[in-house]
């Protein structure tokens, strides 16, 4: 009988949660999409490690902390863009935009080089 | 083994010429044929005129034929120095004394002109030097042209003020501000005053002349002496006119000698000692090298051979090794300094020594004179003398006692003789005894000297013994100088053994119980190699006699190692051992295709990202329209794509520098592209949002 109540509860918690996902703004889903493949890489490229051993670990590191770093400047960029976001009201979005593409450019020079 | 032997006669030599037995030999062929090579005239000519003469001279006192013809250019360069107006006194002495030699025509005016500048300068001289070569030139001018008159009226004052310039210790000064004494000077002083004896007339006074005879013997007072007799001048200080080696100053000195000997009657009461030393200094130079040292040498041993009242005797032995094997016999030769024979005289054997030992026996043994090479010949040896090293004391005779006075021979003279011969070897066998009971387990005779191959085998409780006998060619003990044993074991360390004797027989007794802890344990197999040498020995030898196999027991903890064995300096060049390197294990690679595999499961979020995108739908609506933005906008994305292509390269291939430099550019190009699109689109999303 609970069970069952909490299995209910859950859908309903799915559900609420993804009708009010549904009303985000589409540029903030993008920018949501493009993170969650980016943490995708980086656990793909972790399993493989655990495979196959940290042969080359700078390589190894490059590559996750390429993945993790840009879903950490997309998640800042997310929140700056984020019109509901009091704090950053008076930057524009293509403020935050431009600092996103500039700290991309200098993290994947710092990746490359670091690849080896 | 010939090498060392040799070795041994000059190392001995080389001792027995610093003690008092050196033999010295007189002038013979090499001084003439250096005499020939060292005066070899240059372009017709031997060089100036002092040249000239000294080269001359020696010829002369040697007695070699003018092989060169340069008389026609020196007697034109005597003419030239006689005539010119411009000539020093020195040049004028030179011309004479080579014209002494070659007698040329010389012209009588030009004569009278040097005698009459001769006489001026003798007249105005002061230092020692102007008196010499005045004096010297009136006296050259006397001998070669009669006619002409050069008698010395003030011969007493000239005299005194030569003698002014004399020291109490027998040396004379330069000139009198000059404080500087030499023997050099003393015998440049003693010609000059020599010259002046001849040409005074009226004679000299004899009291002066007796001062002089004091002089000479204080100058002898001042020669210096070797061990052996042999005497000479030297210089204590080096004076303004550089170094005067002991040759030419003790040359100087004799020639002064000789010529205040001639010039005077009286008798100068030499010391024959010294004499005789003074001739073996200069023969004991042997065969000087330059041509000025060859001159003095020769031209100071003519004047000794000259001295009218202790002509010194030179006896001389063309071999000191005498083979009793080969029945050589000893011989003696007794000439002058230059070769000559001597007056008739005998040289009898006095005395013996035993060389290295006060051991004498008195022989008095006369040598009997070989009229056909002029050699007096010890024709038996005495009796008590075997094969060794002897120091031989001479003496001379003369069947004429008058030449006693006038011959200078030296009393006893002492030569290093060397008696050698060939030693027998008997009885030579090698042994191995029972160490306990001594009875002989292995015996072997030996060849000695002869090719030995024994095979032995020992173990540390036996002992081996190698007995053999010497004697010399007359039947007596010798006692060599080295008699070895030497033992060498297969890896190169080696220990000797003096081989001891009673009497003729020789005998050494190994016995290897005592000797193990010396060998240092090592067992196996050990080379035998004996030498038996001596200076006097001629048939020294040095054998292998084979190898003993020694077995000993096994080394204790703490046993001395052998000594590190030198290492063969050539391998040091050679070729060095490989080295075989160890790599670290590379790392396991994974497999191709798991890499592979991975490579697209990473490729696929991409893809799903691509997928979701396509979901979503985003739009293209707020890119700009017109010309100018848009291209700005076109520009800014393919700046990005630029730096990811820039990436990519630089991880191919290029380095960070190279990266940098052409980023710095892109990203100065994007920034102002960027800057435009952005600030662009954000005026247009405000101006939205305003309307």
């Amino acid at each position: 009988m609970g069970k069952s109540a909490t299995t209910r509860d859950v859908h309903a918690l799915f559900h609420s949660l993804r009708s009010a996902y549904a009303a985000t703004a589409n540029h903030l889903k993008i920018i949501d999409l493009y993170i969650f493949f980016a943490i995708a890489t980086a656990l793909i490229q972790v399993a493989y490690m655990a495979i196959v051993g940290s042969f080359p670990f700078n390589s190894f590191l490059s590559g996750v902390l390429s993945c993790v770093g840009t879903a950490v400047l997309a998640v800042s960029l997310r929140i700056q863009v984020n019109k509901d976001n009091k704090e950053f009201k008076d930057l524009p979005p293509e403020r935050a935009f431009a600092d996103f593409v500039l700290c991309n450019l200098v993290l994947h020079l710092v990746i490359m080089n670091f690849l080896g | 083994m010939a090498r060392d032997f040799g070795f041994l006669i000059l190392a001995v030599l080389v001792l027995a010429a610093t003690c008092e037995s050196a033999v010295v030999s007189p002038v013979s062929e090499s001084h003439r044929s250096a005499a020939l090579e060292l005066f070899s005239p240059a372009d017709g000519s031997y060089g100036s005129l002092e040249e000239t003469y000294e080269a001359l001279k020696t010829f002369k006192v040697l007695g070699i034929e003018k092989k060169h013809d340069i008389r026609t250019s020196s007697c034109a360069s005597v003419a030239d120095a006689l005539k010119s107006t411009s000539s020093a006194l020195k040049d004028f002495v030179d011309a004479l004394r080579v014209n002494s030699i070659l007698k040329c025509e010389l012209n009588s005016e030009a004569v009278r002109g040097i005698q009459s500048k001769l006489k001026d300068s003798l007249n105005g001289a002061n230092s020692l030097i102007d008196f010499y070569y005045s004096i010297g030139g009136l006296v050259l001018l006397k001998e070669q042209i009669s006619e002409v008159d050069v008698h010395l009226g003030d011969a007493d004052r000239i005299f005194r003020s030569i003698k002014a310039l004399g020291q109490s210790d027998g040396r004379w000064r330069l000139s009198s501000n000059n404080p500087e004494s030499s023997n050099n000077a003393a015998g440049i002083a003693l010609e000059a005053l020599a010259g002046v004896i001849s040409l005074a007339t009226p004679q000299i006074d004899n009291s002066l002349i007796t001062t002089l005879k004091n002089d000479i013997l204080k100058l002898f007072d001042g020669i210096e002496r070797y061990d052996d007799g042999t005497c000479y001048f030297d210089e204590k200080l080096v004076g303004a006119r550089g170094h005067q080696s002991p040759l030419s100053s003790s040359a100087s000195v004799v020639r002064g000698i000789a010529a205040i000997a001639a010039a005077t009657t009286e008798t100068l009461n030499l010391p024959g000692e010294k004499i005789l030393g003074l001739a073996k200094f200069f023969l004991g130079v042997g065969v000087p090298g330059s041509a000025h040292d060859l001159y003095h040498q020769i031209d100071a041993l003519s004047c000794l051979e000259n001295i009218r009242e202790s002509t010194p005797l030179i006896l001389s032995l063309p071999a000191t090794v005498i083979s009793v094997t080969k029945k050589d016999q000893l011989k003696v030769r007794a000439s002058t300094v230059l070769g000559s024979p001597a007056p008739t005289l005998s040289v009898r054997l006095m005395q013996i020594f035993v060389s290295g030992s006060k051991d004498a026996s008195v022989i008095d043994q006369k040598l009997k004179f070989d009229a056909a090479s002029g050699m007096h010949v010890l024709e038996t040896l005495p009796k008590n003398i075997d094969v060794g090293s002897y120091i031989f004391s001479f003496e001379v005779i003369f069947h004429n006692p008058e030449h006693k006075k006038t011959y200078v021979s030296g009393g006893r003279t002492r030569v290093l003789v060397h008696i050698t011969g060939v030693i027998k070897t008997d009885n030579a066998e090698i042994v191995i005894l029972d160490g306990d009971r001594g009875s002989v387990e292995t015996q072997k005779k030996l060849k000695l000297p002869g090719d030995n191959a024994v095979a032995l085998s020992a173990n540390h409780l036996q002992k081996l013994r190698l007995s053999f006998d010497l004697s010399t060619p007359f039947g007596n003990v010798f006692k060599p100088h080295q008699a070895f044993l030497k033992l060498r074991h297969e890896s190169g360390v080696d220990h000797i053994f003096l081989v001891g004797n009673s009497g003729k027989k020789f005998e050494i007794i190994l016995d290897f119980l005592g000797l193990v802890e010396k060998f240092f344990y090592l067992s196996g197999r050990y080379d035998i190699q004996l030498t038996v040498g001596d200076a006097d020995m001629e048939n020294s030898f040095l054998q292998p006699l084979g190898f003993v196999e020694l077995d000993l027991p096994d080394a204790p903890e703490k046993a001395t190692r052998p000594p590190p064995q030198a290492v063969d300096p050539y391998s040091r060049y050679g070729p060095k051992a490989e080295i075989s390197h160890i790599f670290r294990a590379p790392e396991k690679r994974p497999a191709k295709e798991l890499s592979l595999a991975f490579l697209g499961l990473v490729l696929v979020p991409f893809f799903g990202f691509l997928a979701g995108l396509a979901q979503l739908g985003p739009n293209l609506k707020n890119f700009p329209k017109s010309t100018v933005p848009s291209t700005f906008a076109i520009l800014f994305h393919l700046g990005i794509a630029a730096v990811l292509a820039l990436y990519a390269l630089f991880w191919l291939k290029l380095d960070l520098f190279t990266t940098l430099k052409a980023l710095g550019l892109l990203g100065m190009f994007l920034m102002f592209v960027g800057h435009k699109t952005l600030s662009h689109l954000a005026s247009t999303s405000s101006k939205l949002k305003s309307v």
